[in-house]
């Protein structure tokens, strides 16, 4: 079967890329120690050596809309085009094209159909920053194949945290189980506390601190009973107006597992966000701590 | 009132350079022709089926041609969607760092928890 041989959870800063490639009166004041960290991120992937990575972001309103809006979605498809014409205005991200694992695809959608979650799919996605900012971050060769998961965090009516926590647990049987000799690395990003187009955006810090700080302990120390006790639909309104994005983190705790101590974890509190990242290994995997 | 469609319009304006553009420097005009060309079409179907009742009411559209983006908050509309356009639009005049993004902030200063609902 299958092993996982890296579960990491991020958050999706979308200005890393322009940060990081900046030079000169451009290259902002935090670029380096970004950059240092980043790197530093990057090798707990690296030296993992997966074969897969499954990816579990979140469409911003790119190309899935009101319409027609699932909760969850797998792609499956051999290529992903990705990053949208307002992700390369606004946060200046190059068009990018993955390929796609789709034999993996297909065992996790009828594996989840089968665990319960009424899995939405998709033949043809093309994919966001919630997704590329990790590529770029953790794997810029974007040279391994991907499964997409999509998850609706952005618009009401969402499911619950707990089912977040549920289909993270259900992904990590599902890629167990996989008829595979390959190395499968899961890595999701969502948000701490963020405020977007509200009236506490962009401010010096995340906007609010102290439950970004809360949130780094119970995801470290894979504490999800009292994440699960403090988070709901309606109190993820308090830390910030789009902080419904940490239940992405919420989905990667469940594919850590309850109680899973995360083995790698690091945090940089820049301008309008804390950014935060984890890295579990699971198996041993060859990986020496 | 429908957040729906105050959502359709800043979705499909933002994701086209030239409607992003059009808003921008007449917005009266874009918003006019939009209602009428746009509101109803239903994506990713042919003209023939597009629908038939979709409309602004008075209050969102005059939000819209105000280029209001307080009001649209107080209506419900989607923040990511309305931050998103509006920062294409107007960033570009930032004569330093965020300039725009923080004073978007300030204007809604005076909103406080709960804000509006926006489910659709």
């Amino acid at each position: 079967m299958a092993s996982i041989v890296a579960v990491i959870a991020s958050t999706h800063h979308p200005f890393y890329y322009k940060a990081s490639t900046a030079t000169g009166e451009d290259r902002p004041p935090f670029a380096d120690e970004w950059t240092r960290k980043i790197l530093a991120f990057r090798e707990t992937l690296t030296r993992a050596n997966p074969d897969v990575l499954v990816m579990v972001g979140s469409d911003h309103f790119h190309q899935l809309w009101l319409d027609n809006m699932p909760q969850f979605l797998v792609g499956k498809a051999p290529f992903y085009d990705a990053n949208w014409y307002n992700e390369e205005r606004e946060f200046g991200l190059p068009r990018m094209l993955l390929k796609g694992q789709e034999d993996l695809s297909t065992h996790i959608l009828r594996a989840g159909l089968d665990d319960g979650f009424d899995l939405a799919f998709s033949n043809e996605l093309r994919i966001d920053h919630s997704i590329t900012c990790p590529i770029i971050t953790l794997r810029p060769e974007a040279d391994l194949p991907i499964v997409p998961i999509y998850t609706n965090i952005f618009a009401p009516p969402l499911p619950q945290p707990s089912r977040f926590v549920k289909l993270g647990e259900s992904i990590r049987r599902i890629v167990e189980s996989w008829p595979s000799h390959l190395r499968v690395a899961v890595i999701g990003t969502g948000h701490l506390s963020l405020e977007l187009g509200g009236p506490r955006q962009f401010g010096p810090h995340g906007p609010d601190p102290e439950f970004d700080q809360r949130a780094v302990e119970w995801i470290a120390n894979g504490d999800l009973d009292n994440c699960l006790r403090e988070v709901t639909l309606d109190s993820l309104h308090a830390p910030g107006n789009a902080t419904h994005g940490f239940m992405d983190f919420m989905l990667m705790m469940g594919v850590a597992g309850a109680g899973a101590k995360a083995d790698y974890v690091d945090t940089l509190d820049l301008f309008h966000t804390m950014e935060a990242y984890f890295t579990w290994y699971p198996t041993s995997g060859g990986v020496s701590l | 009132m429908s957040k729906y469609l105050l959502n359709k319009f800043l979705y499909t304006v933002d994701r086209d350079p030239s409607l992003v553009e059009r808003y921008r420097s007449d917005p009266r005009e874009l918003v006019t022709w939009w209602e009428a060309s746009s509101a109803n079409e239903l994506l990713n179907c042919t003209d023939a089926e597009a629908s038939t009742w979709l409309r602004f009411d008075d209050e969102e559209r005059a939000a819209l041609i105000e280029h209001d983006h307080v009001r649209l908050f107080e209506m419900g509309a989607h923040p990511f969607l309305t931050l998103t356009l509006f920062i294409a639009m107007f960033e570009r005049d930032n004569t330093e760092p965020l300039e725009y993004q923080k004073a978007y902030g300030a204007r809604m200063a005076h909103i406080n928890l709960p804000y509006p609902d926006i489910a659709t």
